[in-house]
C-alpha cells in the first residue's frame, strides 16, 4: 500500500508542480512565496474538511453535511459571541469543535444504529442543519460590526510568517497523519472500509468505527465553521453553500477510493491544494471561472481513472477464476 | 452391474437414441487446478440425468461449460449429434440450453413477467416492450408449470419456492430444450419439493433433456433415469439408475485413493477445553452439543448448507444464537461479538478469504496484527516494531513467502493469502481455533504446509475445529468427526469409524450404507 500511495501522491505532487509552472509562464508573480502562502491560507478550510471527509470515505461512507455543519456551527459561535462578547476565544474554539462533533455524532448514530445509508443520512442532515440556522436567525445575518475584535482576529493573526488559519491546517495534517498511521483507531478506519467482513471477524465494530469517522468529520467541520465566519466576518444561512462537493472532489483527486479502504492524509492535503491552486490561479491568469469547473471536473475523472488502474492486479483475477472452478 | 472406477469405462450400453446434448473429452484447466479432465456427459430427450459428485468434483464447472460461461480447453459439445460452440452465455441460450442455478439469479425489484422475459421481451410498435403480450405469455407459461403466481407481482414479494418457479418459467420462455437444474431442491420445503418433482415430470413429458445436480440420494433415485458420476474432475461412472444401488453410487463418488500424505501426529489429547451445549438458532441449526479437548482436531463434515459455517459463526459471535451455553476451561463464557470470542480464546478462520479473511488493500503486517492490536499498542498508539516482530514470528512459522511484510495482501498468491489469515489468528494465541475449509482453492504444496501446521498446533495443545468438505482431509486430519445434516448433528464418529462411506451416508441421510 505504501508504495502505491507514495507513487500516487508523487504523481499528484508532479501535477501540482506542472500546474504552478504553467501558471507562472503567464503570471510569474503567482509563484512568489508570499502569494503561495496566500493560496495555502485560502485553501486551509478545504484542507481541514478534506481530512475529515477522507476518513469518512475510508470507512465506505460519505458526509454531505460538512458544509451545512460548518455554517450551523459558525452561526452558533457567532450568536454566542454576539450574546457574550467577552467570552475567551479558547471557549469559542472548544464550543465550535464540540458542537461540530455533536452534529457529526448525530450522523454517525443514524448510520451505526439505524443502518441508514450514509448518503441518505447526510443529505437529510445537510438540509436540517441549514434549516436550523434559519430557525435560529429568521434568515438574518450576523455582520462584522456585531462580532468582537478578538473573535475576528484569530484566523488572521500572523505567527512566524503564517496566519493562524494556516497553522491550524498544518496542525490538523500532522495530528491526523499520526492518528491514521500510528493509532488503533486509524488502523480500524482502514480495516473497516477495506473489508468490513474481515474487520468484523477481527473484532472491529464496523458501525462504531464509522461513528467515530463522522464524529471527526463533524469536529473538523465545526472548527472550520468558526474559522470561516471569523475570517469573512459574516455568518448567514448560505455560508459555504455547495462546498461539500468541493470537499469530496479534493478527496477523490487526492487518491481516496470512493469504495473505501484506500486514502491518506497527505493525499487529501494534495487534493485540496490542487483545487485551491486552480481556484486562485485562474482568475489571475484571466481564465473564466467556468474553465475552473471544467478543469476540476477533468482532474476528478483523471484521478479516478488512475486509481482504478492502480487497483488492478492481475493475480487477483486469476485467483478468482481458480476459486470458482473448485 | 460392474463397478468400474476407471474414468474411461462406460459401464452401460447407451440407449439407441441420439443424445440431445452430449459432451466428450472436455478438459478445463485453471492455473493450479485441473477442474475437468476428459469428461463426458450425455443427456437424452425426455429423460433426467443426475450428475453426482462430491464438492469440487467438477459439476459446477461442467455446467458453466454447457452454458457458455467457460470455454473448454479441449473436447467437444454436440447437440443432436452436431458439434456446437458456446462462446457466450447468449449462444448457449439460443441453442436451447438453460440453467436454473443454486442461488436463483433473478431481479428482486422487477415484476414476475419482466423477470421471465428479461433480455427477450416481446416487442410491439416502435420496438418498445409489449407489456400486455408479455404478461399474457408469462401467465401462459406459469400456468403450464402449475404455478399460481401473478405475472404482475414484484419478485421480492414471492417466497423462495415461487422464485424458483419463476426461474423455471424463464427457462421455458426461451424455448429451452436442455434444462440444467443445479441443486434445485436445496432451498425448498417438503411440499415445495413435491411440486418440483411434478414439474420435472412435466418437463420430461415435453421432451426436454434434464440435467439434475443433487446431493440427495433419495430424490436422485426418485426422479432420475440415468446417472453420471464425477470425481476430482473425471468421469468415473454412468448408467441407468435402475441398475445401481445407493451404496454403489456412494462408492463411486468417494472411492478414490487417498493419495495425499498427511502429517504424523502425537494424538496427545488432554483435558476438555470447550463444551458447547444445546446451541440453537431459529432458522439455521438446532441442538448442537459437543466437547473439544486440548490437542484434538475435531472435523466437521457435511454437505454444503448443512449449517456447519452458520453454527460456527454463532459460536464466534457474528450471529446471535437463540439458546445454548459455551464453557471454556470449565467456565461459562458469554460471546456477543467476535471481540468477545477472541478475548475468550476462540478464533475463526473463515472460508471465504476474499470476503471475510484478508484485507487486500492493507499490508501483510497490518492484516496479521489486526485482531491483536490490543497487545501491540499502548493507550491506542501502535507500536510498529512489535507489530513487525509478531508478524515475522508467525509468518516465518507458516513459511510465508513475500518480498516484505509491507507488501499489500492483494499482491500475494491464494496460498500465501491463506497463510496471512492463519498467521493473523495464531498471533492472538487462541485456545480453540476454528478453520473453515482451510485448504479450499489452494495448491497441493500450500495444502501440505497448512496440514503440517495444524498438526503442529494440536501437538502443542491447541484445540482445532476443522470444517472441511474434502473427505481425504477429514480422514487424514481428524481425531473425531461430527457430521451435520440439515442444521443438526447427524453423527459423531471416532477415529476408527471415519470412512468415506460413513461420512457420506450420514451427511446425505442414507439410513443403511450397507458396505
Amino acid at each position: 500500500m505504501k508504495r502505491i500511495l507514495a507513487s500516487r501522491e508523487l504523481l499528484l505532487l508532479v501535477a501540482i508542480g506542472l500546474l504552478l509552472g504553467l501558471i507562472s509562464l503567464r503570471f510569474p508573480a503567482f509563484i512568489a512565496p508570499s502569494k503561495l502562502v496566500d493560496v495555502f491560507n485560502d485553501t486551509s478550510p478545504l484542507i481541514l474538511l478534506a481530512i475529515g471527509q477522507m476518513i469518512v470515505i475510508l470507512t465506505k461512507c460519505i458526509d454531505l453535511s460538512v458544509a451545512a455543519n460548518l455554517a450551523l456551527t459558525g452561526m452558533v459561535v457567532s450568536l454566542i459571541n454576539l450574546a457574550a462578547p467577552g467570552l475567551p476565544i479558547t471557549v469559542i474554539l472548544a464550543v465550535a469543535i464540540g458542537f461540530g462533533a455533536l452534529l457529526g455524532m448525530f450522523n454517525g448514530i443514524l448510520v451505526w444504529k439505524l443502518a441508514i445509508p450514509p448518503i441518505v443520512v447526510t443529505l437529510g442532515t445537510m438540509t436540517i442543519f441549514r434549516g436550523v440556522i434559519f430557525l435560529l436567525t429568521d434568515g438574518k445575518w450576523v455582520n462584522s460590526h456585531e462580532m468582537s475584535d478578538a473573535f475576528k482576529a484569530v484566523p488572521r493573526t500572523v505567527i512566524a510568517g503564517l496566519p493562524v488559519l494556516s497553522w491550524i491546517a498544518i496542525a490538523a495534517v500532522i495530528l491526523f497523519t499520526v492518528v491514521m498511521t500510528r493509532t488503533s483507531l486509524g488502523r480500524a478506519f482502514y480495516a473497516a472500509g477495506g473489508n468490513p467482513h474481515a474487520a468484523t471477524y477481527a473484532g472491529i465494530n464496523v458501525g462504531r468505527t464509522q461513528f467515530w469517522a463522522f464524529t471527526i468529520s463533524g469536529a473538523l467541520a465545526g472548527l472550520t465553521g468558526y474559522l470561516w465566519v471569523s475570517r469573512f466576518a459574516v455568518a448567514y444561512v448560505d455560508v459555504a453553500g455547495g462546498f461539500e462537493l468541493t470537499v469530496v472532489a479534493a478527496c477523490v483527486i487526492g487518491g481516496v477510493s470512493i469504495m473505501g479502504g484506500i486514502g491518506s492524509v497527505p493525499g487529501a492535503l494534495l487534493g485540496a491544494l490542487f483545487l485551491g491552486i486552480i481556484a486562485n490561479a485562474l482568475p489571475v491568469v484571466n481564465i473564466s471561472p467556468f474553465w475552473q469547473m471544467a478543469i476540476s471536473g477533468g482532474a476528478i475523472i483523471i484521478a479516478v481513472v488512475l486509481n482504478a488502474q492502480a487497483n488492478r492486479t492481475p493475480g487477483r483475477i486469476i485467483l478468482k477464476r481458480a476459486e470458482h472452478a473448485t | 452391474m460392474q463397478l468400474e472406477l476407471r474414468p474411461d469405462v462406460s459401464v452401460y450400453a447407451a440407449p439407441d437414441v441420439v443424445p440431445l446434448l452430449s459432451i466428450s473429452g472436455v478438459t478445463k484447466t485453471f492455473p493450479g487446478v485441473r477442474a475437468l479432465s476428459d469428461v463426458s456427459l450425455k443427456l437424452y430427450p425426455g429423460k433426467v440425468t443426475a450428475l453426482v459428485g462430491e464438492n469440487g468434483a467438477g459439476k459446477s464447472t461442467v455446467v458453466k461449460v454447457l452454458t457458455g460461461i467457460y470455454q473448454p480447453d479441449d473436447g467437444e459439445v454436440r447437440i443432436d449429434g452436431r458439434p456446437v460452440r458456446f462462446p457466450t452465455p447468449q449462444s448457449a441460450e439460443s441453442a436451447g440450453v438453460t440453467a436454473i442455478h443454486q442461488e436463483t439469479v433473478l431481479f428482486d425489484e422487477l415484476s414476475v413477467a419482466e423477470n421471465i422475459f428479461l433480455g427477450h421481451a416481446p416487442k410491439g410498435r416502435f420496438g418498445l416492450i409489449d407489456k400486455d403480450t408479455m404478461a399474457a405469455r408469462a401467465r401462459e407459461i406459469l400456468s403450464d408449470i402449475g404455478a399460481k403466481i401473478e405475472p404482475g407481482a414484484t419478485l421480492k414479494d414471492l417466497g423462495t419456492a415461487n422464485k424458483h418457479l419463476v426461474a423455471i418459467a424463464r427457462a421455458l420462455s426461451i424455448d429451452a430444450r436442455v434444462v440444467i437444474m443445479d441443486e434445485p431442491s436445496a432451498a425448498l420445503s417438503h411440499t415445495e419439493i413435491e411440486e418440483l418433482y411434478e414439474l420435472v415430470e412435466e418437463l420430461k413429458r415435453q421432451g426436454k433433456a434434464i440435467l439434475f445436480i443433487s446431493h440427495k440420494f433419495e430424490e436422485i433415485f426418485r426422479i432420475a433415469d440415468f446417472f453420471t458420476v464425477y470425481r476430482d474432475g473425471q468421469m468415473v461412472g454412468e448408467g441407468a439408475i435402475s441398475d445401481v444401488s445407493e451404496p454403489e453410487l456412494v462408492k463411486m463418488m468417494v472411492g478414490r485413493d487417498v493419495s495425499q500424505i498427511f502429517p504424523e501426529r502425537d494424538h496427545n489429547i488432554g483435558d476438555e477445553i470447550l463444551v458447547v451445549d444445546k446451541y440453537e438458532h431459529p432458522t439455521e441449526f438446532a441442538d448442537i452439543g459437543f466437547t473439544l479437548r486440548r490437542g484434538e482436531i475435531l472435523g466437521f463434515y457435511g454437505l454444503v448448507g448443512a449449517g456447519r459455517s452458520e453454527f460456527m459463526q454463532a459460536l464466534f459471535g457474528i450471529t446471535r444464537p437463540s439458546g445454548g451455553t459455551v464453557k471454556i476451561d470449565g467456565a461459562p463464557v458469554t460471546i456477543h461479538s467476535p471481540a468477545d470470542a477472541v478475548k475468550s480464546g476462540i478464533v475463526y478462520v473463515p472460508e471465504d478469504r476474499g470476503r471475510q479473511g484478508a484485507i487486500g488493500a492493507l499490508p501483510i503486517f497490518q492484516n496479521v496484527t489486526l485482531p491483536s492490536l490490543a497487545r501491540t499498542s499502548r493507550k491506542g498508539f501502535l507500536k510498529l516494531a512489535e507489530e513487525f516482530k509478531l508478524t515475522r514470528e508467525y509468518t516465518e512459522r507458516l513459511e510465508l513467502r513475500a518480498a516484505s511484510l509491507d507488501t499489500d495482501v492483494s499482491n500475494l498468491s491464494g496460498g500465501n493469502q491463506q497463510k496471512v489469515v492463519i498467521a493473523k489468528w495464531l498471533a492472538t494465541q487462541p485456545k480453540v481455533i476454528i478453520l473453515d475449509e482451510p485448504t479450499k482453492g489452494i495448491d497441493i504444496g500450500s495444502k501440505a504446509a497448512v496440514h503440517e501446521f495444524m498438526a503442529e498446533l494440536s501437538d502443542q495443545g491447541l484445540a482445532v475445529i476443522m470444517i472441511s468438505s474434502e473427505i481425504p482431509e477429514i480422514i487424514g486430519m481428524s481425531d473425531r468427526v461430527i457430521v451435520m445434516r440439515e442444521g443438526r448433528i447427524a453423527a459423531e464418529l471416532d477415529r476408527a469409524n471415519i470412512t468415506p462411506e460413513t461420512l457420506v451416508s450420514h451427511a446425505a441421510g442414507i439410513r443403511e450404507a450397507g458396505l
